[in-house]
């Protein structure tokens, strides 16, 4: 099975001088799985996360993306994987369409296939009637369904979600998690960080990150079972319990 | 390259749908220029006039007839020799002083050619210029009224002499001063302040995650604003010649080409100070005092260079619009070509040089 390994980090560490943020972190992500990153605020999942994407370099530590060395082969894993950040990235002063074509554009994709590809997105996310209207006047569940789509519309080996359901409502956090299990069905791996505990239930597999170590990685039913604990907001708080980090 | 497009095309709906400030950007150059040219137009109307007359004859009294019965002029004292004159500026007797020198009658006769002299107090350079200019006139109107009726043509020379500011400085420095802000103000400070916009919501992240060159989004960030800066220039001249009557003495050709190189510099500018900060509100700061008040206190358009302490002289060398309004100056105003003005274009040229190397090597691939 060790080919299906689509992620890999071995030690992966990150400083902020004497600050370990990332600290000697060590796990597998397999290909088509939806992988919850879990932790505290302040707890480094968005640096690690970072770090995977080539946006920051690592201070020590080896990590694969795709089979690409994150060192080496920048150019490579930008062209495998899709990112969305923790802030809000898309342009609130274009339209939905623009948002799209533009995004689209800069993985040069040709405008036959983006006009095609965005009728049916826009079709899917029952969006037709706002394609036109400025991103800012849509309700950000609305707003966030869009950036992840458009996180993927270049169809990626894996896509990289930082806390992308922060602030949105239950309802559409659910029909954004529908959304994650279409493009896992599609066979994009899914890597998800997040503090919402129910969602960690939505997961293949989770790990769960305290100061910026990895406390414990497995299923959400072996974890539970694990720790005696009778959800994943249990497991969670026997190990938050150790935590010195305190963030928010 | 179509993909360049693309991008300098989402800029433009950035611009476009930001009405406010792209209003503002267009419409402030205007404003100064007219603002000015409002100060500039000051009709004259009974403004004192003293004369000096030397020749004291049937000629010169017609002059000074012509020039008492005229709406423009009030004739409020007769010199009689040349030390009055700045005693009549000091007191504020008068502004303009009009000399008949003592030939002038016999000159008129017999040769048929005379001169005569305006002397005006020129601290206030533009309303000088004003007040020669209607009492040229007048005088040019006496000399058509003498040859309708003579043989041979008579011609009368005016000469005109600006005390206290025999340069006119000040008077030309606006166009060239407010072209140089304007280019600093919307290259530098917009280019900043949209790249370091896109650092603050968070698509530079989405974009450096993605293939595309993150120097290929900032020039075409720069580009839209390129071409608001030509319409602006435009703008400026066009109302500069038409409403403010400064001409462009030299090549517009050169003028134009130099105000490119300017803007690159600028545009190089406002990459720099986007790579080194990440909130909008200290690019902004940054392009306020770094470059917008040294433009205005140290280019040489509001206080002379030459007035300045040692310290501030040498301060001013490093503040490209200095150099860019020197040659603004020399070109538009002066009508001088491209050989006056080598040193000022080679020291831009290097600046820009320098300017946007730094900035491309601070511009950080990875955001650390
Ligand atoms: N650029 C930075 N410089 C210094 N410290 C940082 C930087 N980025 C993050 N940190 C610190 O690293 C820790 C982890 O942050 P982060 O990865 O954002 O946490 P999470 O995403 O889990 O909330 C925090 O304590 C944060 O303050
Ligand atoms: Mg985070």
């Amino acid at each position: 099975m060790a080919n299906d390994i689509i992620i890999q980090t071995e030690q992966l560490t990150k400083r902020f001088g004497d600050f370990i943020a990332v600290d000697h972190i060590s796990f597998d992500v397999h290909k088509g799985e939806i992988f919850g990153f879990l932790g505290a605020n302040g707890a480094g999942k968005t640096t690690a996360m970072r770090m995977l994407c080539g946006l920051s370099l690592p201070t020590s530590g080896k990590a694969t993306i795709a089979g690409f060395d994150i060192y080496k082969k920048t150019e490579a894993i930008k062209r495998s994987i899709g990112y969305m950040s923790q802030k809000f990235s898309l342009y609130e002063d274009l339209t939905v369409k623009e948002n799209i074509r533009f995004y689209a554009g800069i993985y040069g994709m040709s405008n036959k296939y983006i006009k095609d590809k965005t009728a049916l997105l826009l079709q899917q996310l029952h969006l037709e009637d706002e394609a036109d209207k400025l991103v800012g006047s849509l309700p950000l569940g609305w707003k966030q369904k869009l950036a992840f789509s458009v996180a993927i519309f270049h169809e990626p080996q894996i896509v990289f979600l930082d806390e992308p359901t922060g602030g949105v409502d239950p309802v559409t956090r659910r029909e954004f998690w529908n959304l994650i299990y279409e493009a896992s069905a599609k066979g994009i791996t899914v890597f998800v960080t997040t503090h919402y505990m129910d969602e960690a239930e939505y997961c293949n597999r989770v790990s769960i990150m305290v100061d910026g170590r990895i406390d414990a990685l497995d299923t959400p039913v072996a974890l539970k079972e694990n720790f005696s604990a009778a959800s994943m907001d249990e497991v969670f708080l026997q190990l938050a319990r150790k935590a010195t980090r305190n963030d928010s | 390259m179509k993909q360049f497009f693309s991008f300098i095309k989402k800029e433009f709906y950035h611009i476009w749908r930001d009405r406010r400030t792209m209003f503002i950007l267009l419409g402030m150059p205007l404003a100064q220029i007219i603002i000015f040219g409002f100060a500039l137009t000051n009709e004259v109307k009974n403004e004192s006039i003293a004369i000096l007359d030397q020749s004291k004859d049937a000629a010169s009294s017609q002059i000074i007839n012509k020039i008492s019965a005229s709406r423009y002029f009030n004739v409020t004292a007769l010199l009689h020799n040349p030390d009055e004159i700045a005693r009549t500026f000091q007191t504020n007797t008068a502004r303009i002083v009009l000399v008949l020198p003592s030939t002038f009658g016999e000159d008129l006769r017999h040769v048929n050619k005379a001169q005569v002299q305006l002397v005006t107090d020129a601290s206030d350079p533009n309303i000088a210029t004003t007040l020669i200019n209607y009492a040229t006139a007048i005088i040019t109107d006496y000399q058509q009224s003498l040859n309708s009726t003579a043989v041979i043509p008579y011609q009368i020379n005016v000469q005109s002499r600006m005390l206290y500011n025999p340069q006119l400085k000040g008077a030309y420095s606006f166009v060239p001063g407010v072209m140089a802000m304007v280019l600093m103000l919307i290259c530098t400070m917009m280019t900043a302040i949209t790249i370091v916009r896109e650092k603050e919501t968070g698509t530079m992240e989405v974009m450096l995650v993605s293939p595309v060159q993150p120097m290929k989004i900032v020039m075409a960030k720069a580009i839209p604003y390129l071409l608001l800066t030509v319409v602006n220039i435009t703008n400026i001249l066009l109302l500069s010649v038409f409403v403010l009557d400064v001409p462009i003495n030299g090549s517009l050709i050169l003028l134009t080409g130099e105000s490119i190189l300017f803007t690159i510099t600028c545009l190089s500018f406002g990459l720099l100070i986007s790579s080194v900060t990440d909130s909008q509100q200290t690019a902004m700061m940054i392009s306020m005092m770094g470059l917008f008040l040294p433009t205005v206190m140290l280019s040489g358009f509001m206080f002379p260079i030459e007035n300045m302490p040692l310290a501030l002289r040498i301060v001013s060398n490093v503040v490209p619009s200095r150099w860019y309004y020197e040659i603004v100056v020399a070109v538009m105003i002066k009508g001088l070509g491209i050989s006056s003005i080598l040193k000022q274009t080679l020291v831009l040229s290097g600046m820009t040089v320098l300017l946007l190397s730094l900035a491309i090597k601070n511009f950080k691939i990875r955001l650390e």
